[in-house]
Order: structure tokens, then sequence, then C-alpha cells
């Protein structure tokens, strides 16, 4: 405990001289630091000033209506890895899935937590909050709104990792059966951050937390609460295939020719033009692939009610205009075309929203 | 039974990009990099993790920049590459942590990259280092002094 509160008083330049970390070393952790927060290089002396001097805020990660996608997610973050965030970034201490402690052990903990940093930590949360019945999700008896109440009074701001926090995601998915709502329908005396995606780039994830570390600020949001650094541009504005979309060449199907060329999966039901997020840059899995990269459309998943959008495999306007046709003629608007798309895509869900169907386990029974 | 030689093979059309033509934007920025190195001294780094690359576009950029004769090894938090391409002044910088995972991948323009640089403080503990393996016995430390 005594060296665990020794570090919690430490800076993180002194953290890592005391192991033994160069000034080489600090600089490079400083430069992989500020490319994970998308800043630019020129940004890498103020990076390094600040982290000198920073010290790891305690965070308290809170599990809601989820399905840990979220948590599996960081632990894939290799930069910084999950074990340098916990001992380098913040102070992880609550967090149900990963911690070793449980039941009135862990909940203490998540109270020493609050008191001991009293309007200075950070909340975490991921997953929906149900609001229809109290008992459709809780831990150690207390309800998810209870605990996420209770725990953000005294928090210095909320960051709702994942779709379903940041905007009730999956539970909250047409007919949304235990009244799911997300972070920000609920909290409103708090700085909310919405990391969203199903799940969330893991270093979109560390990088949110990178800058609070640094700055002791939160990063600039865009309309709907997400950092403008990694969700500023559109999916199919930094698509690498999207010189294909201008010029009209698409991928009809999963295995024809344009898809075996690298074609624009656009027809092929790709939200790009109305996804924004980090992934076309960023990429997964320590920056091998993303799923268009891979050969599939983006779902979308960072949006709002992306669940409800209509089907992943329908293209965004092929049901409502000849704006494809006019792609391959007016090859230098394309971005006015991407934002055409994604309008129309808007009807599309309304659409869809006004014919959906539910369908019952009878239903399937019946079908097969 | 169907036999091996009975699967029919399509063959891949030979036109398929072996890049998406993204490395030539990428030099055309170091070009106007090195004009400003060599006009204004103005060093410039490009983060290529910000650059959205397709496949074969890293390859294609590195292999057109080529290596130079300088190859330097950093071993800190993990071992870092960094090289000048065949071009001088420009130097790729391959960050990577103790796994061996990249984490920075970054184009340097300048005559030497600023990691390499010894760092003026690094100098001043290296002579009260030195100081003392050569004046073992002696309390006070006279390396820093001006004589």
């Amino acid at each position: 405990m005594a060296d665990h509160m020794k570090r919690f008083r430490q800076t993180l330049g002194e953290s890592l001289r005391e192991r033994g970390v160069s000034r080489r070393g600090f600089l490079k952790y400083c430069t992989a630091t500020a490319s994970m927060m998308a800043l630019p290089p020129t940004m890498v002396p103020a990076v390094a000033a600040a982290l000198e001097k920073a010290k790891r805020p305690s965070v308290i990660w809170l599990s809601f209506q989820e399905c840990t996608g979220c948590t599996e997610s960081i632990t894939r973050s290799h930069s910084p890895s999950l074990e340098n965030l916990i001992f380098d970034h913040i102070s992880l201490d609550y967090h149900h899935t990963l911690q070793v402690a449980s039941g009135d052990a862990a909940e203490a903990a998540r109270e020493a937590a609050m008191h001991e940093n009293e309007g200075k930590y950070l909340v975490v949360v991921d997953g929906s909050i149900p609001l229809g019945n109290p008992g459709f999700s809780t831990i150690a008896g207390i309800s998810n709104l209870q605990m996420m109440e209770e725990t953000v009074a005294g928090a210095a701001a909320v960051i709702a990792v994942g779709s379903c926090a940041a905007f009730g995601g999956l539970p909250q998915a047409n007919p949304n059966p235990t009244g799911a709502a997300s972070v920000s329908d609920i909290v409103h005396d708090k700085p909310v951050v919405n990391v969203s995606g199903c799940p969330p780039i893991p270093t979109v994830i560390t990088g949110v937390l990178a800058h609070f570390l640094t700055f002791g600020s939160l990063p600039e949001l865009d309309a709907l609460g997400r950092p403008m650094v990694f969700y500023g541009q559109s999916i199919h504005d930094r698509c690498y295939r999207r010189p294909f979309y201008d010029k009209g060449l698409f991928a009809e199907t999963f295995d024809d020719e344009g898809a075996r060329k690298g074609w624009c999966l656009y027809r092929l039901g790709c939200k790009g033009p109305m996804a924004y997020n980090a992934c076309a840059t960023t990429k997964w899995n320590q920056g091998v692939s993303w799923p268009v990269e891979s050969g599939h459309g983006c779902l979308g998943c960072s949006e709002p009610d992306f669940w409800d959008a209509g089907g992943f495999y329908n293209a965004l306007s092929i049901p409502d205009s000849d704006i494809i046709r006019n792609a391959g003629i007016v090859t230098a608007a394309g971005v006015a075309l991407g934002a055409a798309a994604g309008a129309l895509n808007r009807s599309t869900r309304a659409k869809a929203a006004a014919k959906h169907e539910t369908v019952t386990i009878d239903d399937l029974d019946r079908k097969s | 039974m169907q036999k091996l030689q009975d699967i029919a093979v399509r063959v891949e059309s030979k036109d398929v990009p072996l890049n998406h033509s993204n490395a030539t934007p990428i030099l055309h920025e170091i070009h106007h990099a090195l004009q400003r190195l060599a006009t204004q001294q103005e060093t410039t780094t490009i983060d290529l993790r910000a650059i959205p690359f397709g496949p074969g576009d890293e390859e294609d950029l590195l292999n057109r920049l080529g290596t130079g004769e300088v190859q330097i090894e950093l071993d800190s938090l993990g071992t870092s590459k960094l090289w000048e391409t065949a071009f001088s002044g420009v130097w790729i910088i391959d960050h990577r942590n103790a796994e061996g995972e990249r984490v920075a991948l970054q184009i340097e323009v300048t005559r030497v990259p600023e990691i390499i640089q010894t760092h003026p403080d690094d100098v001043t503990d290296s002579l009260q280092l030195l100081d003392n393996q050569l004046n073992p016995n002696r309390t006070e430390t006279s390396g820093l002094r001006e004589e």
C-alpha cells in the first residue's frame, strides 16, 4: 500500500526515472504518446514538459449493460499496453472484471478511491444504464443507476466508453426492453466524453485517458461529445479506397472483380460516409488492418442507433437515388456526395425504423 | 472423389494493385520539407500513423525512399531502429516497445534525428560519472568546476 501511495504521489517523470528510463527513453515515450493522442509531432516537446509533471489520476471503471467487448478492446492496447497504462498513466482503482478484489473488498476500493480523490477522479462507464427496472442489472446489489449517480457525484469527468455508454447502443436497440439510457441521458452536471465504437479502438480509449493525464483537461469534442482528434473526420474521407469511389469503381459482390481489386464497398452497405471514427488511420490489432481493408464495409458502429440503421448490407443511397451513377461523373464532388449519402441514410434509417418488425423465437422456429 | 487437380483454380487478374499510390503525396511532402531544411534549416516530422495508407502503401514508400549509409539502433523502452534513407536528410524512425510492437513510425527531415542527439543534462551527468571513476577517493566533485 505504501508503494502504491508513493507511486500515486510521484509525477510521471519521477516514476520513469526511478525505473531507470533514460532521457532518450522518455522522449521516445512522449513521441509514442503524442502519436497515440493523434497530436502533431510538433507537440512532442509540450507533451514531454506536461508528462514530466503529470500525476496519475484515479480512475473508477463501471461496467453496466455491456458485453465486456470494450474491456476486451482496452486489454489489446499496445501503445501503451494495458500494464503500462495502469502503471504509468492512471491509477485504476476499480474495474470489476480486471481487479483481483471481489465482493465487499471491491466495493470498498471504489469508495476509498472516491473519498481519497474527491473532485479529481475520472469515471469510465461502459454499457448502458437500464431505467426500466433497477433489477435488470445490479452490481453487489446496487442498481446501475444508483452506482453511477453516487460515483459520478464526486468525479472530475465521465468518459463513456463504447456505443452503449455513449448512445445506448445495442441494449437500446428497438424495442429497448430494459429502457436502456446513455450516460449523457442521465449525467448533466459533469463533463461527459463519448468514446463511441462497438468496441472503440483501444488506442482511442487510452488516447483520451492519456490526454487527461498529460494536460489535466478533456480534449475538444464534436457535437456528439466525441473527441475531435479521433472522430473529426468520416471514415469515408480518410479511406484509402476513397479514390475508387470518386472514379465510380465499386465492388458489387464480396467476390467479384471489384472486390478483388479493392474497389469501394459503398454498394455493399459500407456506412463510411456517415461514420466518424479513426479506424482508417489508427487501424486495429496494432495497426495491422481494419474492416474496410479486410474487405468488409464499415458498420458505422460509432454512430448513434447504428443497430437500427436499416441493415448492414443495404447501401446508403441505393433505395432512394442514383447518387452512385452521379459519383462516376462528378468525381471532384466526392465530399459533398458523402455528405448527401449521410443525409439520405438518415431518411433510410427512419424508414427502416418505421418498417421494423420484431422477431420472436417462435418466428425463427417456423422459418427454420 | 474429386482430385486436387480437378478443382478449378481462378488466376487472379494481373492488374490487382500492389499498392494504392498513397506514397507519392508523402514523397511530395518530403520534397517540400527538404526544401525548407536546405533553405531555412527548418526540420519536419511526419507521423505515418496518421496517414490513411492502404495495403502496400507503406512498403512502397519505404522502398522508394531506400536505405542510406547510416543505421542506428536505440535500446531504450524496447528497440527502435533509425536509418537515413537514400535521400540524405530524410530519416525513418521506427519505435518499438519491449514486446517488439510498433509504437510510432515517423519520417524526420533533419540533419540528425533529435532523439539521437545527447541531451545537455546527460552530458553533465556523464562528466560526473567519469569524474567519480577517475577519482574514486575524492569526495568533492571537480568535473563541473570551472578551473
